[in-house]
């Protein structure tokens, strides 16, 4: 059998319905097997466009994420996906093509070390040598890339080694001797930290993306509803709990709330689930959660006492640990009044410090509206993609989102340009659910190209432009800390973006007024096929509250 | 009072719980890995250390008594760095097999170095006296100059170093330690 069919064939085993990439030099032969494969080839514009589509289809599934390209240009093209992929933890395998073996070192055309310029940022990568290797590489690397804490795998070919022709027989089984990644978390540390949550008179659980990610949104709920645990969430985390009701403190870190903040502050006992105590979470370390001790479940040990020493570490599977904390706990019997004095500081805070903003009587559209706005018009029910910015945080805020996997954005690299490809996996991935991409003006311009894709493929996404002219985040950071000193945030009033949506096959609308903003989106989000929607909103708007950066968490601002 | 799972439920307290990882050691580490025999590897591990800020003192790499298998031996320095994030991290590589972080009163270590002297005369008996305490052998010598070879642990080599400074010490190469566990446990 040609290997590349081999490939299709793997591919098939590993349930991978969709291949987002680009055809060049060294991987044709891999091309020329997508011509008689079942697989769905999505053709990108750019190779970023479908590294970031792979990861926008993994973190709406929960399945593997699969991005081709060929060498060289292709390859670096990649690398921004691959390291976005691995600060969040997010399982997809990047098949690239290579030079010929013979030419490898030569600086032959399109010759780039992918393995070396990708390294520091994969979980794993390898490089085919042998054709006969390549279906149980591939078998490897999407064991590795979906098993422990997922990340992204490089799988690189030389294109004399996909043209050749293999005995190809089904790869049942992997052998990794040094990867060991399903964990069992410890009996007595999990009673331990079931005590310890006991003992608790101000406990707080904060979550992070490690609960959407090990699908333990359920486990997680039956935890906080042991007692009356409040419970924040890391932007990553968002949707593992409801953002609403009594328990809820909402996000936490640089642009969460006051709630949920000031709880980390005062709180005696904080029980981190899937979270890495990120410097946007802790603001000053040293400062950070200083009446607390520290329970920390991670499937990475790696993640324990990396920035904040454990108490109580617990290395494992958070879907398999927070059931039995949950069973130790309710053991305990724990006397649930303890923590009334501590819900009453918390509802407190809730009630005097809400997010909120200034609306104008006018018809100008603030940026806060438009997310609440965008909310209304979905139901609240939409898969929320984003790219990176002020729009983001706004979003992070403004739309409640009920469920896990609903809300897909850039976190860890914080990579302009993520929405638009993303939003397009996440809509192959869940075709029957709505997919709206909320983006700023400048970031959507960063992978805009992909435009092209969704009209031609019929990828039915919804790009709600939150337009301010500017790089809204970095003009705030240029007003706040840098004396209002602008430099190079202004981006004028370019592109016409309803102009540039119909080049590219799709809706344009552009909305300016209030108060019919709901009415409008709710029927651009009706009008089938790709729609670009630019909304004019005000400009000097600002994210708050906001922990300045090196700045203890208890001195918000705004 | 016993609970419904059987074990006792006295209660805990919180001012009772202590951290005591992420601490730094303030002692030398001889972490011995095993690792794939697979190209790429060594850049793995020296690339996390360059990544996350850790130095390596020494490294050495051999081959074991399977061909599949190469053994790193590396020095790290646990007052700059906390250990346990080293050897986490380290863990992380899927081609690293296994990790030991000798302690030294349970291994033995050893390392080579070769010596370059230009001397000549009397001064040259001095020396070569020197290297009989240090338990070294001379391999090469030629009308002003004499090479040294000593085997010891990384402080007799510098101290052995330090001795020969005066005399016209040309160059110096070292292997970097390898470190073997005592008794009868594989390292």
């Amino acid at each position: 059998m040609r290997a590349v069919d081999a490939i299709m064939e793997c591919l098939k085993a590993e349930g991978v319905e969709v291949v987002f990439g680009l055809p060049g030099g060294a991987n044709l032969p891999t091309y020329d097997a997508f011509v008689d494969s079942e697989i769905k080839h999505i053709l990108v514009r750019h190779e970023a466009g479908g590294g970031h589509a792979a990861e926008g289809y993994a973190k709406a599934t929960g399945k593997v994420g699969v991005a081709f390209g060929t060498s060289g240009p292709g390859a670096t093209n990649l690398v921004t996906p691959i390291v976005d992929a691995m600060m969040d933890s997010v399982p997809v395998v990047f098949m690239t093509g290579q030079i010929r073996s013979d030419l490898l070192g030569t600086d032959g055309f399109q010759e780039a070390d992918t393995i070396g310029i990708t390294m520091p940022g994969v979980k794993h990568s390898f490089m085919v040598t042998d054709a006969n290797d390549i279906p149980r590489t591939i078998h490897e690397a999407f064991y590795i890339a979906r098993s422990g804490r997922p990340g992204p795998v490089v799988v690189d070919i030389p294109v004399d080694i996909s043209r050749a022709d293999i005995d190809y027989e089904p790869v049942m089984e992997v052998s990794l001797p040094g990867y060991q990644p399903n964990v069992e978390g410890n009996a007595k540390q999990i009673r331990q930290a079931a005590k310890a949550l006991a003992a608790a008179k101000r406990p707080v659980l904060y979550v992070g993306g490690g609960v959407v990610l090990g699908d333990a949104s359920e486990e997680l709920r039956a935890l906080a509803a042991s007692d009356r645990f409040p419970v924040t969430s890391t932007l990553m985390g968002l949707g593992s709990f409801p953002s609403e009701g009594p328990q809820w403190l909402g996000m936490l870190g640089m642009h969460g709330t006051r709630a949920a903040n000031y709880s980390m502050d005062q709180a005696d006992l904080i029980c981190a689930i899937g979270a890495r105590f990120d410097d946007r979470i802790t603001g000053k370390l040293d400062e950070f959660a200083p009446h607390a001790k520290f329970i920390h479940i991670d499937v990475d040990p790696a993640e324990i006492s990396k920035n904040v020493p454990a108490h109580i570490p617990i290395v494992g599977d958070v879907k398999s640990i927070l059931p039995h904390l949950t069973s130790e706990y309710r053991a305990l019997g724990a006397d649930s009044t303890r923590l009334d004095d501590w819900l009453a500081k918390i509802e407190g805070w809730k009630k005097e410090f809400p997010l909120t903003y200034t609306d104008t009587d006018d018809n100008e559209i603030r940026p806060q509206y438009m997310v609440e706005a965008v909310y209304e018009a979905t139901g609240g029910n939409a898969i929320v993609c984003s790219d990176v910015g002020q729009h983001q945080m706004w979003t992070a805020q403004y739309y409640h989102f009920p469920e896990p996997r609903r809300w897909i954005n850039s976190g860890g690299l914080g990579t302009m340009g993520f929405g638009l490809p993303a939003a397009m996996g996440a809509k192959i991935g869940c075709p029957d659910q709505d997919v709206v991409l909320i983006a700023g003006d400048g970031s959507i311009q960063m992978n805009m190209q992909e435009l092209a894709a969704c009209s031609q493929e019929g990828i039915d996404v919804k790009v709600l432009i939150m337009n301010n002219g500017c790089l809204g985040m970095v003009r705030q950071w240029q007003e706040l800390f840098w004396e209002k000193r602008y430099s190079h945030v202004d981006m004028g009033d370019y592109p016409d973006f309803v102009k540039l949506a119909e080049a590219y096959g799709a809706t344009g609308v552009r909305l300016t007024d209030k108060s019919t903003l709901v009415d409008d989106l709710r029927s651009a989000i009706a009008t089938p096929g790709p729609v670009v929607v630019d909304v004019r909103v005000t400009e000097e708007e600002n994210v708050y509250p906001m922990i300045s950066p090196g700045m203890p968490a208890r001195d918000m601002v705004g | 009072m016993m609970n419904a799972e059987g074990g006792t439920s006295e209660t805990l307290s919180l001012d009772d719980l202590h951290a005591s990882v992420g601490v730094r050691s303030g002692r030398k580490h001889v972490l011995s890995i095993l690792v794939e025999n697979k190209p790429g590897v060594l850049t793995r591990v020296a690339g996390l250390f360059t990544r996350r800020g850790f130095n390596i003192d020494t490294l050495a790499v051999g081959p074991t008594d399977d061909d599949a298998i190469s053994r790193i031996t590396l020095t790290v320095d646990g007052a700059l760095h906390p250990i346990d994030q080293v050897t986490k991290q380290l863990h992380k590589l899927v081609n690293v097999i296994k990790i030991r972080d000798l302690e030294p009163g349970d291994s033995l270590a050893r390392e080579l170095a070769l010596f370059k002297v230009t001397v000549d005369g009397p001064r040259r008996a001095e020396v070569m006296q020197i290297c009989d305490i240090f338990r070294g052998k001379v391999v090469d010598v030629s009308k002003d100059s004499v090479i040294f070879e000593v085997t010891g642990t990384t402080e007799k080599i510098t101290a052995f170093d330090e001795m020969l400074k005066p005399f016209g010490l040309v160059e110096m190469m070292r292997t970097g330690e390898i470190a073997i566990a005592r008794g009868r446990d594989e390292t």
